[in-house]
């Protein structure tokens, strides 16, 4: 749409309508100037306000310097996918100042830097000029503290514009500051100078304004890998291996603290876990295989590169049935390949990670109290299975702060598996380290250390029989891979199942997984009310697919298989597993700009393909 | 009739926890008939039994090679783990973690050590993880028929007549140098010597980094190998005599301190070097470095106790970690209470 036709739409429908509670900014600024800190306050009081809200922050890989991008969206009917309009900018980054204003829709506003000279740059938006330097000094005297000091500034100026509440960004602010007081006076002055000039000095012209609700209330502001690190703490982890790398070095990092925090033995002060930074991310997996064979809770946490260099002990903890938990925080491709920005881009590699026949149990969380829930999930079916379990997690959901209910208390209890004491070693008189006993695969284990004349035996490779001697012979290896493929078999039955939201009259299914979907919660509203589409949902939980997924497919005309990679890696693992019938079935719609996807995206993907049909 | 007097069965010898040496073994060997590497196994089986220790609370681990063949041959009511190629020391680390109070051994080879391992090993040695740690030394890749490790030295000549040309890992320096605690280098081929420091080695708490020569009868026993039986056998050079009493023997030990250095190891034994060269301080890191090189320098290969450190903190004691097993703690340990959870939850509202 030309600029001028969308002016004269604006200025003769929606001109005089305000906009209340339905908005997403975006701050504009470089990596190392401290925005963070005003980024969430402004977050956490529009979430105070009762208004569903979501922050998602689009940074480059680097330590200062370059082009930050943090977006918070507001919405009254709980949509907290990204949006792919700004209506909001607050630009404070002279480099990409220009490119982000020719990309805003008309109608939007912008918050700049008054040197900046934007205004010039399109008629069709709302320009509030904001001469920081000038404002900032007053409030902060110490110059060198200013280029932090400067971005509360702005703080208080949306807050004036957009009529947020003062009394919640105080207690926001203060929150953040913690007890660091006078850190945080500081600070609150510069809102309130911000709030102030913007007051006697910005006539409003824009549209957007933010009102209290109740949609909010109870909710906590949580990442993803916080909420991951919690939930392995309580599903009892006690050796952690791990090796930096971006998005997941977060998760090892708030585990750290948690444990120093809540798991050190009261009677003797002395840590009930171990954590280890490791070399790299071979050793981090080798050590978390060494720690589980002999019988810790244990776990590593990597993203990509390090799922590939992880791949020959995956394959050996297959094959040896170890217990481990490997969190994948996915992001974009090898080495310098964006890897700060988010993707859904391992989940085919993985599923089948290792070389010879090998098949893994994955678990993708939607949320963040799924990546609380599913890190004890894993851990219970890594020991039922005596099998490698991956969290399938992503940078979007790892790294950025969402609103959630405060996660409850584990009922069950902690249930270590299939492993035999010295008193049961005595009691059966006999072990067999991979021999099927119970029929559904999964055979029984020792640990070191068991004292007991029976307990040892030799952990090897894939070369060997049920006794776990060393076998070379064509009906050991076949006997034994068969029993793993069982294994396999009995997990899709105990793997999380999917959720199915099914709408009566839907043609058209939607499959989808992972952080995807929240995009798909407001694609399919945007269907029905824009297009008059019904959908039906099912969101996978796991891999294996159990019966449900098929069921599904079966009882749908087309299912839409959405997902943010390029080669449509779950639609591959579907047709895999489906029934030839059922395959044709399947299309797929994809995003992969290392953006998290939107709503928008997912709604053009499908309608383009279903109006014909 | 005549009458035979039957003798009563001479009593079976046993150990000190009342199991005899037959409880020690492993399962035959697939190694080569002369395999330097037997000989080792035979001197872990002796050196455990001798020590008693309980073959249950032992884990032996190895990479992937001839060498890490061994454990199977050993200690066969053990647990044992055949990990990937070269990435046997982050199992044994894991493994450690998990249960502190396991005697872990690790065999492994030069080929497994000192290329595709070298970055786990290097970080093994820092640690200074509670492990036996063997390098069943060649010199040479066995089991994919015959390739120059990197620990051949230079200008050794292969079977084929190609002749190193690379400068060999003295994985011996290396390890002193990265704060192991216990290193020596020892000869299949020199049973007293050998035995004398696996002993030590299994008192010792913290890395203990055996490199052994251990011919390879197959691809490098020939003339121009310096890792052959007859090389070793002309060219070894003892740094000194060794005797090792065990803690549980009680023996009041006379000695030379000019001649002899004592070392009191962390269960009590003792470590008693008798000296050939008089200056040689085994407790000085640049003494057995200095040492290492010179003697290279001369064609010959010295073994012994290199360097001993009983000061050092091993890693399970820097980790804070409480005595109790990892592994089996039991949930109310592992698992904090709900008002663990509400103080978290409360930091994100």
């Amino acid at each position: 749409m030309a600029t001028t036709e969308a002016v004269a739409a604006l200025s003769t429908s929606d001109a005089g309508k305000k906009v209340l509670n339905d908005m997403s900014i975006q701050v504009a600024t470089v990596n190392g100037s401290g925005s963070q800190t005003a980024n969430m306050v402004l977050l956490r009081s529009i979430l105070q306000m009762g208004i569903p809200v979501s922050g998602k922050n689009i940074f480059p890989s680097n330590i200062a310097g370059l082009p930050t991008w943090y977006t918070i969206r507001a919405n009254h009917s709980g949509y907290i996918a990204r949006k792919k309009e700004i209506d909001y900018l607050v630009a404070m980054n002279p480099e990409t100042a220009h490119e982000d204003v020719m990309n805003l829709p008309a109608g939007a506003a912008v918050v700049y830097d008054e040197p900046l000279g934007l205004k010039q740059l399109r008629n069709d938006l709302i320009f509030y000029p904001v001469p920081y330097d000038k404002l900032v000094a007053p409030v902060c005297p110490e110059a060198k503290l200013r280029k932090l000091v400067r971005n509360m500034l702005y703080v208080g100026i949306l807050a004036r514009l957009l009529e947020i509440e003062l009394p919640e960004i105080e207690k926001a602010l203060r929150k953040q500051f913690g007890k660091k007081v006078k850190a945080a006076d500081l600070n609150w002055n510069a809102v309130k100078a911000g709030f102030e000039f913007s007051d006697q000095n910005l006539a409003k012209t824009d549209r957007f304004y933010l009102k209290r609700l109740d949609k909010t209330k109870g909710k906590i502001l949580i990442d993803g890998n916080s909420a991951a690190a919690i939930g392995c703490m309580f599903a009892g982890v006690t050796v952690v291996a791990w090796y930096p790398i971006t998005p997941s070095s977060s998760l090892a990092e708030s585990l750290t603290e948690y444990m120093k925090e809540h798991r050190i033995d009261p009677k003797t002060g002395k840590a009930t876990f171990a954590i280890v930074q490791a070399e790299d991310e071979i050793a981090a997996i080798g050590m978390t295989v060494g720690a589980a064979w002999a019988g810790a809770r244990s776990m590593t946490a990597t993203a990509g590169p390090g799922i590939s260099l992880m791949a020959e002990f995956t394959g050996l903890a297959y094959y040896t049935e170890i217990p481990i938990v490997i969190f994948d925080v996915q992001r974009m491709g090898p080495s310098t390949g964006l890897p700060t920005r988010t993707c859904q881009g391992d989940m085919l590699s993985t599923a089948f990670l290792s070389h010879g026949d090998t098949a893994h149990i994955l678990l993708i969380p939607y949320s963040v109290e799924d990546c609380y829930a599913m890190a004890m999930e894993a851990f219970e079916l890594a020991e039922m299975f005596q099998t490698p379990v991956f969290v399938m997690s992503d940078l979007d959901l790892g790294m950025n702060n969402w609103m959630a209910d405060p996660f409850p208390y584990p009922t069950k209890p902690i249930n270590r598996g299939k492993v035999l004491s010295a008193k049961d070693l005595d009691r059966v008189g006999k072990f067999e380290r991979y021999r099927d006993v119970d029929g559904d695969g999964i055979p029984y284990r020792t640990i070191p250390g068991t004292n007991h004349p029976l307990a040892g035996y030799f952990t090897r490779g894939s070369g060997h029989n049920e006794k776990a001697g060393y076998s070379e012979k064509p009906e050991d290896y076949k006997n034994n891979v068969d029993r793993l493929k069982r294994k396999f078999d009995t997990a899709r039955k105990k793997v999380p199942p999917p959720v199915i939201e099914e709408v009566a009259g839907a043609e058209a299914g939607i499959i989808a997984y992972g952080s995807t979907h929240w995009a798909i919660v407001e694609s399919r509203d945007q269907l029905l009310n824009e297009k008059n589409i019904k959908t039906s949902y099912m969101r996978l939980r796991a891999f294996p697919f159990n019966d449900d997924v098929t069921n599904f497919v079966k009882r749908m005309k087309r299912v839409y298989v959405v997902e943010q990679n390029r080669d449509g890696q779950m639609f591959d693992l579907l047709r895999l597993d489906l029934p030839a019938g059922e395959i044709s079935k399947l299309r797929s719609v994809r995003h992969y700009t290392g953006f998290p996807i939107d709503a928008r995206t997912v709604t053009d993907g499908i309608y383009s393909q279903e109006s014909q049909k | 009739m005549s009458t035979t007097v039957v003798s009563p069965a001479p009593p079976k010898k046993t150990n000190r926890i009342g199991l005899e040496v037959v409880t020690y073994r492993g399962g035959k060997t697939t190694l080569c008939a002369g395999c330097g590497h037997n000989a080792i196994s035979e001197r872990i089986v002796e050196a455990f039994w001798e020590m008693g220790i309980t073959p249950s609370q032992v884990i032996k681990l190895s990479g992937i090679g001839c060498s890490s063949k061994a454990p199977a041959y050993f200690l066969g009511t053990s647990h044992g783990f055949n990990a990937v190629h070269g990435r046997m020391p982050s199992v044994a680390t894991g493994a450690m973690l998990a249960n502190q109070h396991l005697m872990a051994i690790g065999v492994s080879g030069d080929g497994d050590t000192a290329s595709i391992g070298i970055g786990q090993f290097v970080h093994l040695m820092r640690r200074n993880l509670p492990i036996v740690y063997i390098i069943e030394d060649n010199g040479v890749y066995g089991l994919t028929k015959g390739q120059f490790s990197a620990t051949a030295d230079f200008g050794s000549k292969l079977k084929s007549g190609v002749v190193n040309e690379l400068p060999a890992i003295d994985t011996c320096a290396l390890a002193i140098q990265l704060g192991a605690t216990f290193v020596a280098r020892s000869f299949s081929g020199d049973k007293r010597q050998l035995s004398a420091i696996l002993k030590a080695a299994i008192a010792h708490r913290g890395t203990a980094m055996l490199d052994v020569i251990s011919p390879c009868v197959t691809f490098n026993d020939h003339a121009g190998s310096t890792k052959s039986y007859s090389y070793m056998k002309d060219h070894e050079e003892p740094l000194h005599q060794i005797d090792f009493v065990p803690f549980f023997e009680n023996i009041e030990v006379d000695y030379d301190p000019g001649e002899t250095q004592n070392v009191r190891m962390h269960d009590g034994s003792q470590l008693l070097l008798r000296k050939i060269d008089s200056d040689y301080n085994a407790t000085d890191k640049l003494s057995a470095l200095k040492a290492i090189e010179t003697h290279k320098n001369k064609g010959e290969v010295l073994t012994g106790v290199l360097y001993v450190n009983t000061n050092d903190k091993d890693f399970i004691k820097l980790l804070n970690m409480t005595e109790d097993t990892l592994a089996t703690l039991p949930s109310d340990l592992t698992r904090p209470g709900p008002e663990a959870l509400e103080t978290i939850m409360e930091e994100f509202r």
